[in-house]
């Protein structure tokens, strides 16, 4: 992760089509510098791990506010992890109850983003770990 | 001595105050970014003249509301938007919202539903009942609304690419009751172009959607004369992002898009106008907001008289239902958000709102469960019976302050409409993105304001401490996705297989002409056929439509 811009694919599982958030993340992420790809609404899992390893990401974002997560999240670590990328970063932003946060954890979701987070806080979260690798 | 002019007084009184003391910020701003004046006088208003710009209530303009004596004759009615899980869980719930003293149905389906997609379809997994009831057949409708009569109730349904198939399901289901068309009462959202710009449920491309959305105007003019054929939404694009002008100006855009549509597919205006509703978001920007409903009625008025030439009083009337802004409730300190949502739903009862939906505190995290419900409810009944708020209509007009915002407001939606014009209507304007960047850049500059401080979220950028856990969210399990494909594989055994082909080739057919679609999906209907079987034969023969993505 240290050589260049860090990439983000920043993606929305499912079929929620809530992406304000998504959205501005997306974007105050580029503006601190990061390399990001946004891949729309209604993604499937296996559409999220095709775009990751295609565009080589280092960190991958989904956002979900349809409460689909524990069903949802699961098949892209999975696959991730299927196709030897263990090594990219997940995370996750929406609508999802504090009592799954230790479930997503245990699953390697390695921080999950709630409303009211400031965007300052995510950009922090990934440069951390990316300067850690 | 007393000053005689707002300049006068500002040079004088204002600026030794200030001198004493700056002010808490430097400038005082609306949603839009129009700079607030530190007091207004009849100097604002200088061209205002009361008949033109206001009138009387029940008239043209509707300034001051669509009804002569408001809610001083009917309250407005209490609508909370309500469904999860299986129609059983979603029956109960609205017994008891009904036994609250609730007055109309709200159905808020779940994303399959309203996608498209059987609840057994490999799309699904995962999004059965979460944010909605799971519809997938006839069948579940009618457990649904096992006994709730249809003649009793008015229903609002939030669907939009599905619509006609769900509102083909509530004739059918009156048929059943034993309710005619004629005498039901209710509204299907049937909004898509607000889909692509913000709520992303569409299925099919812009025109053929517009067709269906139009086929439903034209058959309910006939049979179903008191349905709200439409409401044509701009809550979701303030949820979006978007400003408060930029809401009434965009939604305003789209509702001329489907009035020339109906007009282009041969109906008469006079026949289709007096059944549009509307539906916005109240924000917590409380002035802004009340001004907002008033130039929305104000400049739809003008639309429909004057860019459509509508005879009707009825037709120039924007009659609206509003919900309270779902973006503004916090996940930190969540008691808060009952506040937030007292005051976002006196906004819309001051701006005169036909009927509210007044949000839960728990819903920054999870759908409402039955105590946080009954709050919201009784929130609105406070406001409603307890406070005199409902005894005088439009008590606002005349303020300085609130006729200078309708003003400007209306302006500045009216810029934006002709904005869309001059790219060539709202389906142009979608299909460039241009209504969809613009909320962006709205949206992303109100996160840097919460992040830079210069807006104030109480709970979490000030006046930060710690918050006890909210307790009771309701969870929608995971036994009721099995649950409902059992229903619907049952549904598929039972049914006559041979008159679901003929209706959905029927269908097809339909679909491939210039006819009116709609007795096609009452036929696919009640022969049971599901909405991912009707929406298989859309895509088939409209055609799919990805997200016009902008980013």
């Amino acid at each position: 992760m240290t050589k260049g811009r860090i990439r983000v694919l920043l993606a929305k599982p499912g079929l929620d089509g809530h992406d304000r958030g998504a959205k501005v993340v997306a974007r105050a992420l580029r503006d601190a510098g990061m390399e990001v790809i946004y891949t729309g609404i209604r993604q499937t899992p296996d559409m999220i791990v095709e775009a990751a390893i295609q565009e080589d990401a280092d960190v991958v974002g989904l956002s979900i506010l349809s409460g689909a997560h524990l069903e949802l999240f699961p098949p892209v670590i999975e696959g991730l992890s299927k196709k030897g990328r263990e090594d990219v970063l997940v995370i996750a932003g929406g609508i999802i109850p504090d009592d799954d946060i230790p479930a997503l954890q245990q699953m390697g979701i390695k921080a999950v983003f709630g409303p009211g987070t400031s965007t300052e806080d995510i950009i922090s979260f990934i440069q951390k770990i990316a300067a850690a690798k | 001595m007393a000053n005689k002019t707002k300049q006068e007084w500002r040079e004088t009184t204002l600026a030794s105050a200030l001198k004493r003391a700056a002010e808490r910020q430097d400038k005082f701003e609306t949603s839009s970014g129009l700079e607030i004046d530190t007091v207004y006088t009849p100097e604002d208003l200088v061209n205002f003249d009361y008949t033109r710009d206001l009138g009387y209530p029940g008239g043209y303009p509707f300034t001051r509301g669509v009804q002569a004596n408001m809610y001083r004759g009917r309250m407005w009615t209490i609508r909370q938007y309500a469904g999860f899980g299986t129609a059983e869980e979603t029956n109960q719930r609205y017994r008891y919202l009904l036994e609250q003293g609730q007055t109309g149905l709200s159905i808020a389906f779940d994303l399959p539903t309203q996608i498209g997609y059987d609840s057994d379809h490999p799309l699904a997994k995962g999004e059965v009942g979460k944010v909605g009831v799971a519809i997938d057949s006839l069948r579940d409708m009618e457990v649904l609304f096992q006994d709730i009569p249809l003649e009793k109730v008015s229903t609002s349904m939030t669907i939009n690419a599905t619509a006609p198939i769900l509102l083909a399901m509530y004739i059918a289901l009156g048929k059943k009751q034993g309710v005619e068309p004629a005498k039901l009462n209710g509204t299907t959202q049937n909004d898509v172009l607000k889909e692509y710009i913000a709520r992303g449920t569409h299925i099919f491309p812009p025109r053929p959607s517009m067709r269906l959305t139009t086929d439903i105007f034209a058959y309910c003019a006939e049979q179903v004369p008191r349905w709200n054929t439409i409401s044509i939404s701009g809550y979701h694009i303030r949820e979006a992002g978007s400003t408060a002008a930029q809401e009434i100006g965009f939604t305003l855009a789209n509702g001329i898009a489907y009035v020339q549509a109906a007009i282009d597919a041969g109906l008469h205006v006079d026949t289709f106008a007096p059944r549009l509703s509307f539906f916005f978001n109240s924000h917590i920007n409380f002035f802004e907001e009340i001004a907002k409903f008033r130039a929305a009625r104000r400049l739809w008025a003008k639309i429909m008289r004057d860019r459509f030439g509508a005879k009707e009083s009825r037709s120039w009337m924007l009659r609206f239902h509003t919900q309270t802004a779902g973006y503004s409730l916090t996940a930190q300190q969540p008691h808060n958000n009952i506040v937030r949502t007292a005051l976002e739903a006196l906004a819309a009862t001051l701006g005169g709102t036909q009927s509210l939906h007044t949000n839960s505190f728990d819903e920054a995290y999870a759908p409402p469960s039955e105590e946080a419900v009954t709050i919201a409810v009784r929130t609105q009944q406070i406001l409603g019976y307890e406070s005199d708020i409902a005894a005088v209509v439009d008590p606002l007009g005349g303020s300085y302050y609130i006729e200078h915002l309708t003003n400007s407001l209306e302006k500045e939606a009216g810029e934006y409409i002709s904005k869309i014009d001059s790219i060539g209507g709202a389906v142009a304007a979608i299909e460039q993105g241009y209504q969809q960047r613009e909320i962006q850049d709205s949206s992303y500059r109100y996160q840097k304001e919460i992040e830079s401080g210069n807006r104030t979220v109480v709970g979490v950028n000030k006046f930060v401490s710690p918050y006890p856990k909210i307790v009771g969210l309701l969870r929608v399990k995971p036994e009721v996705e099995k649950r409902q494909r059992e229903r619907t594989a049952q549904v598929r055994k039972d049914r006559d297989t041979g008159n679901v082909n003929r209706a959905l080739k029927r269908l097809e057919d339909v679909a491939r002409s210039k006819d009116n679609t709609m007795p096609a999906f009452l036929e696919c209907v009640e022969a049971y056929a599901t909405v991912g079987e009707i929406c298989d034969v859309l895509r088939k023969t409209l055609a799919t439509q990805k997200e016009f993505l902008v980013f």
